[in-house]
């Protein structure tokens, strides 16, 4: 038996397209450094080739095959909607970064390869296939992420690094403790066989069980839900801005991709994850709307409320604990949600970046009368902002939030939607009160954009902006990503 | 896509022509009031042509219907379509929009910006003409909301005095917090029944919820739609608002918004839920009569004269909650019918106290000079005509609204006649009161001897956009019947729906 596993490159075109443009970018700045920019470039040519990759790996199937036995790497049309969204997320991400590596004087090439190596992560995550896989490539999305948060190396970085790195070990232990227990008591470690294993009810006992609830936490940890949310503020705080969009989307697609992997592969014993996932993700809404209430520097409510919009993506997964009734629409549900959530998300890192070149806390009175004095940036942070609350005409939030919430309503979890609701009007609180302030009108306080150099900065703030009205335009294009 | 292209234009235009006012640089500032009037102007003139060729026999049937997909995964789509209910409403809408606009041409408060002014006032027509076209759950709410946003910057931007961001604050977060309550009772309600098809909800009659679903659907729907018209104890951001708001944001704040509560009661509540809303009737009849008697008593110890409309206009909806309550048809029209005409009145006493306010400068009743018939006769006979009406002085339209509800009260459905007959009394009282204040004012402001410099009476934009709604407000007080005979059968069906799966 053929025990060497076969390669195909063709179908991991895109993961190695963009750990090649990694390479690249640290390479040209190390040897051919002519102009400041040239990393970011690369990183931004090497994303999009990868995008063009992504229709071409969808007819290819599996590849790192064991014979007769399981393939670690597949990709099917869920694969390549989380992947497309995860490039999409990453290219917004560079555009943002190409001025802020210049004002805060970070090294180019290692910025750029420490982004691109976790992008190539991301990518890759939703095409595992077996447990082990999954837990290392999720690995690879956060530590290049930690030295990303500390690579500004002043006094808020390291201390934002390193919790987030005390956080990541934690959950990574507690997962491979998981791992650990599910492996003893079944004895496989690739989803297709486990998803087998645990649809035999005989199968299922206490150690398994254990090990399925712990394996949750490093998704957990990288969606920032609770019980693993308190990094989240201070590290995206500490961090680049772009860094802390890139943490808040990129990093939490992968994250859900590998909670969904989790979730699928232990499908036959829903009635122990779901419980675990509704109450985690009703304290996470909660906890994130009311943690966003008092902040007063706007990366650190963008913190707290991708915290809650977390919690929302989770909805769908723990509706299951009301019945299995309408969970083939519950994948469809979290992924129109995440595409939106991209979208409005980066859209509002976006601004608040631009705003953050002249005042660098970016607190959110530094926002007061911005629509005034820039139409353009104030609107489109308002409109991010009504997405994000989910009110018109933030349209496209809106019907997101509807279809989460169709799903606890349809399979009968009923205080699941009401947690979810008592959340969002929580949240209404905060978005409208920021979303306010860009309309107030504040003599002698002036809000300077220096948009010089900030090309990419802008064109990201357009295209979430561009993504933000058509989804909410045409809510069926997010919401038809994956069939119902 | 299919149907009718009226009732889209209706909407398209506004919205199209306010985008471009709200995106266009600051040389649009001169055309802005004349599109403003044009754009008010045809769709007036195409709910007008609505109103002429509605076939009245059929006025229990949805006209002009449009429907186009739009969110197939939810099952929404941009269904519209107006009936005899939604007809009047409608025209009101228009109207009132096509007179502000008017009125704006020459008067535009502070800080100008004439672009952005009127670019909101259109964004908020097509709110405001959405809410009461929409024939499902989801276009309805999200109608409801788009109001929301123009009337915040209306209140904020070009409101007067030191309270006017505060006043829009409250005023966005009530009916935001009461908005989203309703829209959890909509996905309640949809799921259960479901549909969110206002026709299919209706047919359906809640016979699929048990009874405890739909008190839960009519605590948060009505609880929702209570704040927007406002119920007592709900009312507390009306009389800021409106104390705050320019002239033409009271205008239609008061003649449209208000309603777009009360018309939601009726065509959403009442015949999805009809065990529901049964149920709770005696306590919204009991709830609407404290408002009726609470906006009198308020009102008359307001000192400022907008702040003493918008209290009279928590008890004139008290009436109009009250005929809602009744569950019965007489009571039910008269409520729809007290609808459109408090929007008529009100809109004209607003207009006139705008009026009252750049001659004078103060809207105080201890400020403002005395010897208003002396001095400007038309102005004073304007106001003193429009709370006339208001009062209820049978043969002008603020009559019938009141007088109908009360008789809804002497044999509602409920089965608690005794308490409907106490409250039909406490009512009657009510407009005791009413009366007592508006005569108050106007002898406070209209009599009196004293000398005073030249003021210039009613000005000629003035008369165009006031005089249509007088001449309405005595059509309707005399021939009641022409708005009767629309919502009676529309009234009819819902009810009997009601009665037939309630009972």
């Amino acid at each position: 038996m053929n025990v060497i596993q076969s390669v195909d490159l063709s179908v991991m075109a895109p993961v190695v397209i963009v750990a090649v443009a990694a390479l690249l970018a640290l390479l040209v700045d190390l040897f051919l450094a002519q102009g400041p920019r040239w990393p970011g470039l690369i990183a931004l040519l090497g994303l999009l080739t990868a995008a063009v990759w992504l229709p071409a790996a969808r007819q290819a199937g599996s590849t790192l095959c064991i014979p007769h036995a399981w393939c670690a790497y597949d990709v099917n049309r869920i694969t390549v909607v989380l992947q497309g969204l995860v490039i999409a997320g990453s290219v917004l991400v560079v555009l943002m970064s190409l001025v802020v590596v210049d004002d805060l004087g970070l090294p180019g090439g290692e910025y750029y390869f420490l982004l691109l190596s976790s992008v190539a992560g991301a990518v890759a995550l939703p095409a595992t296939r077996d447990l082990v896989s999954l837990i290392v490539v999720l690995e690879v999305v956060t530590l290049p992420t930690i030295a990303l948060v500390a690579l500004r190396r002043d006094r808020r970085a390291a201390p934002a690094a390193l919790q987030m790195f005390l956080f990541s070990i934690v959950s990574l232990a507690v997962s491979l403790y998981g791992l650990a227990l599910v492996y003893g008591s079944s004895g496989r470690v690739d989803l297709g066989s486990l998803w087998a294993f645990t649809h035999e009810p005989a199968h299922h006992s206490v150690t398994l069980g254990v090990g399925i609830v712990l394996i949750l936490a490093v998704a957990l940890f990288k969606v920032a839900a609770v019980p693993f949310n308190a990094w989240a503020p201070d590290t995206y705080a500490g961090a680049p801005i772009p860094v802390a969009g890139y943490l808040s989307v990129v990093s939490k697609l992968a994250g859900f991709a590998a909670l969904i992997l989790i979730t699928v592969t232990f499908s036959g014993w829903w009635p122990l994850w779901s419980g675990v996932l509704a109450v985690v993700a009703a304290l996470t809404m909660l906890v994130g709307n009311l943690g966003a209430l008092r902040q007063h520097s706007a990366v650190r409510l963008l913190a707290w409320s991708s915290i809650a919009q977390a919690g929302y993506v989770l909805v769908p997964l723990a509706a299951l604990v009301g019945g299995p009734a309408g969970s083939a629409g519950m994948l469809s549900a979290m992924v129109a949600y995440l595409a939106v959530y991209l979208a409005m998300n980066l859209g509002a890192f976006a601004v608040v970046a631009l705003v953050s070149r002249e005042a660098p806390s970016a607190r959110l009175d530094d926002f007061t009368g911005l629509a005034w004095q820039h139409p353009v940036e104030g609107v489109c942070l308002a409109f991010f902002l009504a997405c994000l609350a989910g009110l018109p005409p933030g349209l496209a939030g809106l019907f997101v939030k509807v279809r989460v919430l169709a799903e606890p309503a349809s399979s009968g979890a009923w205080w699941l939607a009401v947690v979810m609701g008592v959340a969002t009007v929580i949240g209404l609180a905060y978005y409208l009160a920021w979303a306010a302030r860009l309309f107030r009108r504040a003599d002698g306080v002036h809000v300077s954009i220096r948009r010089g150099g900030a090309w990419g900065t802008v064109a990201a703030a357009g295209l979430a902006m561009v993504a933000a009205v058509v989804f909410s335009v045409a809510p069926s294009l997010a919401l038809g990503l994956l069939p119902g | 896509m299919a149907g009718s292209w009226v009732l889209p234009t209706m909407l398209a235009l506004p919205l199209a022509a306010s985008v471009l006012l709200l995106v266009a640089g600051r040389g649009a500032d001169r055309w802005a009031r004349g599109i403003g009037v044009a754009v008010t102007g045809v769709d007036l003139a195409l709910g007008v042509r609505l109103a002429l060729g509605f076939d009245a026999g059929n006025a229990g049937e949805l006209h002009a219907r449009f429907t186009a997909p739009w969110v197939p995964q939810l099952d929404i789509t941009l269904s519209l379509g107006v009936d005899g209910l939604s007809l009047p409403l409608v025209v009101l809408t228009a109207l009132l929009s096509f007179l502000c606009a008017i009125y704006t041409v020459n008067h535009l408060p502070d800080p100008g910006r004439p672009r952005a002014f009127v670019g909101l006032l259109l964004f908020l027509q097509v709110g405001m003409l959405g809410t009461f076209l929409a024939q499902n759950l989801l276009l309805f709410f999200v109608f409801f909301e788009f109001v929301l946003i123009p009337m915040w910057f209306l209140i904020a931007v070009w409101g007067s005095g030191d309270r006017r961001r505060p006043a829009a604050n409250v005023f966005i977060l009530y009916t935001l917090t009461g908005s989203v309550l309703m829209l959890i009772g909509f996905l309640v309600l949809w799921w259960q029944a479901g549909t969110s098809d206002f026709s299919a909800l209706a047919a359906g009659g809640g016979a699929s919820m048990s009874s405890s679903t739909q008190l839960l659907v009519v605590l948060l729907v009505g609880g929702g739609l209570a704040v927007k018209v406002p119920m007592w104890p709900l009312h507390t951001w009306l009389p800021d608002a409106h104390t705050a708001a320019p002239t033409v944001a009271s205008v239609l704040l008061a003649g449209v918004l208000l309603k777009m509560g009360t018309y939601g009661l009726v065509r959403i509540m009442l015949p999805s839920v009809p065990q529901g809303t049964h149920d709770v009737a005696p306590y919204l009849a009991a709830l609407a009569v404290v408002g009726v008697v609470y906006g009198a008593l308020a009102s008359f110890g307001q000192r400022d004269l907008k702040r003493l409309i918008a209290f009279s206009s928590v008890g004139h909806m008290g009436f109009v909650l009250l005929g809602i309550a009744t569950l019965v048809p007489i009571g039910v029209n008269g409520a729809m019918f007290g609808n459109v005409a408090h929007g008529l009145i009100t809109g004209l006493l607003f207009f006139v106290v705008g009026g009252l306010r750049l001659r004078f400068g103060t809207t105080s009743l201890t400020e403002l000079p005395r010897a208003l018939y002396a001095r400007t006769p038309r102005l004073a006979f304007l106001l003193a005509f429009a709370a006339m009406a208001s009062l209820g002085l049978p043969g002008l339209a603020g009559f019938w609204g009141e007088f109908l509800s009360l008789v809804g009260a002497y044999l509602p459905a409920s089965s608690e006649l005794t308490l409907f007959r106490i409250l039909l009394v406490v009512a009657a009282l009510g407009t005791v009161f009413a009366a007592a204040y508006f005569l108050r004012v106007l002898r406070r402001v209209g009599q009196g001897d004293r000398p005073a410099p030249r003021v210039a009476d009613l000005a000629g934009y003035e008369a165009a956009s006031w005089l249509p709604l007088a001449a309405l407000v005595l059509l309707f007080g005399l021939a009641p019947a022409l708005l009767l005979d629309l919502t009676a059968p529309v009234v009819n069906h819902l009810l009997a729906a009601a009665v037939g799966a309630g009972r």
